[in-house]
C-alpha cells in the first residue's frame, strides 16, 4: 500500500465523522495557536526593544569609570569620579570619532503648577544631541552658552512635557526641578520606548549646571567628573580601533596602566537585551506548547476509541490482506493529517490573532508582534510529531490485533 | 475440469488445541483432507466450535497446532502474521455470513481493497469486471447501506475472487439471507466453479446448503466422519 493510498483511506475515514474530527483537531488548532501567537508576541517584543536600542545609534560607545578601590573594597562600578570633561575633549581628537557627549545623571522630580513627575535628570551638553540621535520638537536644545553660564534651562523629554504641560506650551515656563527653578527651552521629540529604555521620560539640563546646582543629595560626579561618555563613532567598522586608541589616551591622562573605565558598545547591550527578550520568547512558547500537548492527548484519546469503534474494519482489511504495517500506516497517517491540518489552521489563527493585538495599547506601550518563519515552520513540524508520537500507540494497538478476534468483535 | 487433478489444499493430521488457563480445550483432534483444484466442496459441522476453527485454519487466520497444511503447493502451517496476510491476500477469497463489508464504502472501492494490499494494478478495470461477473454493474457506486443483503453478498464474493484466488472459502454465506437471496449466491458460486474452474469451499451447518456442492466433508467432534469420497 502506498503513501497516497493510505492519505484517501485517512481522508475518508475522518471526514465519516466530521465532528470528531474537527473536535479533535480543536486541540491541536488551539495549542497552535497559542504557541504563535505568544512566540510572534515575544519575537515582537524582541523586534521592538532592538529597534529602541537601534534608534539611539549602533555607532555608539559608552564610556564609564571604573569601580575604585578603596583599602582592597571594590565599590560599585561606574561610580569612581576618574572620568573628566577633559577627557572628553581629548577623545573627540581621535580620528573616527564623530562627536563626546559627557553626561551625568541622576534621578528627581519636576514639577509645575499642580503637575508633577519623577524622571530621569540627565546633565548635558550640546553634543549630546549629536551623539544619540536625539531632535528637539519645539524650542532649543541647550547651548554650549548655557553650558558656560551654567544656566538654569531644562528641555524636556515628550513624556515629561506631557505630564506637566498636557496640551499647553512648555517653552518659556518655569519650572521646579528637585525644588530648583528651571526655564524650559525647548521639548524633544517622542522617541517611545519602555520601561528602563524609556527616553521621553526625562529632563536636560547643561552638565555644568547639573554639577553645582543639583549635585547636592545627587548622585552628580563631584568637581568635573562625569559618568558616561557618550562617543559616537563614524561606523562599526571603526570600532575596534576607536576602542583601542580611546583606551591609550585615557590609560596616559589617568597615569594608569590598567584601565580605570570600562569601553561599551551598543551592540553589548544590544545582545544583552536579545538575550533577555528570547529567554521571554521561549518562556511563553513554552507555557503554549503544553497546551499542544494536551491536544495531542485528545487525538491519542479519539484515536483509542476510534481503533475499538473500527475493530470489525481492521479484521476485514487484515483479512483481505493487510499486513501490520498497512494498519499501523493507516492509523499514524490519520493522527498526523489530524494533528498537521489543525496545526496549519492554528498557524493561520495565530498570526490572525498577533494581528489584531498588535497595536493595542499598555500602559505608555503598545504590543508589537512578529510571525517569524521559523515559528511556522517549528509549530508545523511539532503538530506533526504531536501527531506521529500520540497517534503510534492507538496505531500499534490497532496492527497488533488479531484478525479473528478483530472479524468477531461485535 | 481439468484432467489431471492437482490438490488445492492438503490438510494432514491437523490438530488445534485452545488453552483456556490451565485447561486445554481440543477443537481439532487430527483432521485429514484434500481438495483438488476446481472443486466445489461443502465442509459441513453440525455444531461447535471445530467448524470455526477449521475455516479459520483453511483461511489462514490461525495457524495448527500441529499437523501440516499445504495450500496450493505451499506449506502455510508455519507462517508468521505478515506472510499470513499475505497468503490471504493472494490465494484466498472470503465470503462470511455477515458479508463483512466496510460500512459507508462504494461496492467498487470493496472490491478494490484487496488489490490496494496487494498493489495490483489495473485495479478499476479488474474491480469493475468482477462485480460485473456477479451481476452487479448497475451498482457499482452504492454503499452497503444501500444494497439488499443479497447484493452485499455479491460485492464479498467480488471482492473474494478479484484477485484470481486459489480458493473461495464461504463460511456460511447464505446464513443472513432469505431463501431466494441464498439461492441466488448459491448460484453464483455454482457459476464462478463451473465456468471459471474457482475452487469453492462452503463451510456450512445446513445440509440443503451442502447438498448443492459436489462432494461433502462431514466433521464432528474435530474428526473428519466422512470425506465424501
Amino acid at each position: 500500500m502506498n503513501f497516497m493510498e493510505s492519505v484517501r483511506i485517512a481522508m475518508r475515514s475522518l471526514s465519516a465523522n466530521k465532528l470528531r474530527s474537527s473536535l479533535t483537531m480543536l486541540g491541536i488548532i488551539i495549542g497552535v495557536t497559542a504557541v504563535i501567537a505568544m512566540l510572534s508576541i515575544g519575537r515582537g517584543a524582541q523586534a521592538a526593544i532592538t529597534n529602541q536600542i537601534n534608534s539611539i545609534g549602533t555607532n555608539l560607545l559608552y564610556i564609564r569609570p571604573g569601580a575604585p578601590v578603596q583599602n582592597g573594597v571594590r565599590a560599585a562600578e561606574g561610580s569612581a569620579a576618574t572620568l573628566t570633561m577633559e577627557d572628553g575633549t581629548a577623545i573627540s581628537s581621535v580620528s573616527n570619532v564623530v562627536a563626546v557627549a559627557p553626561e551625568v545623571d541622576s534621578f528627581g522630580q519636576m514639577a509645575y503648577m499642580g503637575n508633577n513627575t519623577n524622571g530621569r535628570i540627565v546633565g548635558v551638553t550640546p553634543d549630546y544631541l549629536n551623539a544619540l540621535n536625539g531632535s528637539v520638537a519645539d524650542g532649543d536644545f541647550v547651548s554650549s552658552s548655557n553650558v558656560t553660564a551654567r544656566s538654569a534651562v531644562a528641555v524636556l523629554g515628550a513624556g515629561v512635557a506631557q505630564t506637566l504641560f498636557d496640551t499647553g506650551e512648555p517653552v518659556g515656563q518655569s519650572i521646579r526641578i528637585n525644588g530648583q527653578q528651571f526655564r524650559v527651552i525647548g521639548v524633544m521629540t517622542a522617541q517611545g520606548g519602555t520601561g528602563f529604555l524609556n527616553q521621553d521620560n526625562q529632563v536636560f539640563v547643561p552638565i555644568t549646571t547639573a554639577m553645582s546646582r543639583l549635585s547636592r543629595g545627587g548622585r552628580f560626579g563631584a568637581g568635573n567628573s562625569v559618568q558616561v561618555l557618550n562617543v559616537k563613532i563614524t561606523g562599526p567598522s571603526a570600532q575596534t580601533q576607536v576602542i583601542q586608541d580611546i583606551s591609550q589616551i585615557l590609560d596616559q591622562r589617568h597615569h594608569v596602566v590598567q584601565d580605570d573605565f570600562t569601553i561599551q558598545s551598543q551592540q553589548d547591550i544590544l545582545n544583552t537585551a536579545s538575550q533577555v527578550t528570547g529567554t521571554l520568547t521561549i518562556f511563553l512558547g513554552g507555557v503554549a506548547a503544553i497546551s499542544l500537548i494536551v491536544g495531542g492527548i485528545g487525538i491519542m484519546n479519539i484515536m483509542l476509541v476510534s481503533v475499538t469503534e473500527r475493530t470489525r474494519e481492521i479484521g476485514i482489511r487484515k483479512a483481505v490482506g493487510a499486513r501490520k504495517r498497512d494498519i499501523l500506516a493507516q492509523f499514524l497517517t490519520e493522527a498526523t493529517i489530524l494533528s498537521l491540518s489543525g496545526g496549519i489552521i492554528g498557524i493561520i489563527l495565530g498570526a490572525l490573532i498577533a494581528r489584531l493585538i498588535s497595536g493595542i495599547q499598555l500602559g505608555s506601550s503598545s504590543i508589537s508582534t512578529v510571525v517569524d518563519p521559523d515559528a511556522v515552520i517549528l509549530a508545523v513540524l511539532f503538530s506533526a510529531g504531536v501527531g506521529l508520537f500520540f497517534g503510534s500507540y492507538p496505531a500499534s494497538r490497532a496492527a497488533g490485533l488479531h484478525p479473528i478476534d478483530a472479524l468477531r468483535y461485535e | 475440469m481439468p484432467p489431471v487433478l492437482q490438490p488445492v489444499i492438503q490438510i494432514e493430521d491437523v490438530k488445534k488445541i485452545y488453552k483456556m488457563g490451565e485447561v486445554e480445550v481440543p477443537a481439532l483432534n487430527g483432521v485429514s483432507f484434500q481438495i483438488m483444484t476446481g472443486e466445489m466442496v461443502a465442509i459441513i459441522e453440525p455444531s461447535g466450535s471445530g467448524k470455526s476453527t477449521l475455516m479459520n485454519i483453511i483461511g489462514c487466520l490461525d495457524t495448527p497446532t500441529s499437523g501440516k497444511y499445504i495450500l496450493d503447493g505451499v506449506d502455510v502451517s508455519k507462517l508468521t502474521d505478515d506472510q499470513q496476510a499475505g497468503i490471504r491476500n493472494k490465494k484466498i477469497g472470503f465470503v462470511f455470513q455477515q458479508f463483512n463489508l466496510l460500512a459507508r464504502t462504494p461496492a467498487l472501492d470493496q472490491v478494490e481493497l484487496p488489490m490496494v494490499y496487494a498493489g495490483a494494478p489495473d485495479r478499476r478495470q479488474r474491480a469493475l469486471a468482477a462485480l460485473e461477473s456477479v451481476g452487479l454493474k448497475e451498482r457499482v457506486h452504492h454503499r452497503p447501506n444501500e444494497l439488499s443483503g443479497g447484493q452485499q453478498q455479491r460485492v464479498a464474493i467480488a471482492r473474494a475472487l478479484v484477485t484470481n484466488p486459489s480458493i473461495i472459502l464461504a463460511d456460511e454465506p447464505t446464513g443472513n439471507l432469505d431463501s431466494k437471496s441464498g439461492a441466488e449466491i448459491i448460484n453464483i458460486f455454482k457459476t464462478l466453479n463451473r465456468d471459471r474452474g474457482l475452487t469453492v469451499i462452503l463451510v456450512t451447518h445446513d445440509p440443503t446448503i451442502a447438498a448443492q456442492a459436489q462432494r461433502t466433508i462431514r466433521v464432528r467432534d474435530g474428526l473428519v466422519v466422512n470425506n465424501g469420497n
